[in-house]
């Protein structure tokens, strides 16, 4: 059997080249938030607390459009429902553990740590697996808090004509590169999109990102259905 | 509301779903239907972001003309389709938009 530190450094190395598009995520993160006014020790506390790259990012983009706080906690929790997804995936591997290390682990769990670990997890069998896990969340966390750290600190440096309020669609165009290549997901995309885009000043609330998510996922339902009958 | 406890409820929320997922939710809670369903949630809502922030300019308006945003965002996302790389995309798509607004 490994080492818990054998398998803890295993994780950090798995996970080490899904880091690089985090670097540029964090840095965004930490100026986008000053320049929406934030301070800086908020800025911080976002990183520490939510640690979820999209969920901060989506309640800047709400705050600065002055929507109420309990469509940006409900939005934040839209975004994060991708995260029961993966419950139906990885919680058999963990269901051995104590109550203390789940709580530990959820803190850790994030996108690029779930993607690294659930295939370690399904490889190996020792019952410190879950090691792997960590080493990669914590690498993660690292990486993302000194990002946001420089991000805060370089926010003043850079000037405002560069545009960069434009690097975050960008960056969740980027999370959907291979979902641009299914059919039905380019349906839900275009659908959710347009609904966003034109229910932005109608839809009252600021609540245009769950409207066009529930809109995009019931097409999703429409069109999957449809193709089972086929 | 003030920031910092919009900064807890949002970390509350988000921590929520995740120590759900290790903690409550069973293999068996969600049949093939619905992870099904579920497996388009990044597809239904990141467009939500992505198109009003591309589309609608300052003023809360939708602007299609004289608009850099959507060549580059266009450009950004061939490049993705064709590099699957997150970060070729992210800064092909800010190298377009600089280019378009500085130069052209």
């Amino acid at each position: 059997m490994k080492s818990n530190f054998k398998i803890f450094l295993k994780g950090i190395i798995d996970v080490s080249p899904l880091m690089i598009p985090v670097v540029p995520f964090g840095l965004i993160f930490g100026v986008l938030a000053i320049d929406v006014g934030f301070t800086p020790i908020e800025t911080m506390a976002m990183s520490l607390i939510i640690f979820g790259g999209a969920s901060q990012i989506v309640l800047l983009q709400l705050f600065s459009g002055g929507a109420s706080s309990l469509v940006i906690i409900s939005s934040v929790g839209a975004v994060n429902s991708r995260h029961l997804l993966y419950g139906a995936v990885v919680s058999e591997h963990l269901s051995d553990l104590k109550l203390i290390w789940k709580i530990i682990i959820s803190y850790f769990l994030i996108d690029q740590a779930f993607a690294i670990s659930n295939e370690y997890l399904k490889k190996n069998k020792d019952h410190n697996r879950y090691f792997h896990l960590v080493g990669g969340g914590a690498t993660c966390w690292v990486i993302w808090q000194s990002t946001t750290f420089l991000g805060i600190i370089l926010g003043a440096a850079i000037p405002e004509k560069l545009g960069l309020s434009f690097a975050v669609p960008l960056t969740f165009l980027a999370l959907l590169v291979n979902d641009f290549r299914k059919f039905i997901n380019v349906i839900v995309i275009i659908i959710s999109g347009l609904v966003a885009t034109f229910g932005y000043n109608y839809i009252p609330f600021k609540a245009y990102v769950i409207v066009a998510a529930l809109a995009g996922l019931f097409t999703a339902m429409i069109l999957t259905k449809k193709n089972k009958k086929v | 509301m003030s920031n910092w406890a919009l900064i807890l409820y949002c970390g509350l929320i988000t921590y929520l779903t995740r120590f759900s997922m290790i903690a409550l939710i069973k293999r068996e809670m969600f049949n093939d239907r619905i992870r099904e369903i579920l497996s388009f949630v990044p597809s239904a809502i990141f467009p939500a972001i992505i198109f009003p922030a591309i589309f609608i300019n300052d003023m809360g308006l939708i602007e299609i003309d004289d608009n850099p945003k959507i060549l580059a965002a266009i450009i950004a996302m061939i490049i993705g389709i064709f590099s699957r790389s997150i970060i070729a995309t992210i800064f092909s798509g800010l190298a377009s938009y600089w280019f378009l607004i500085f130069v052209v």
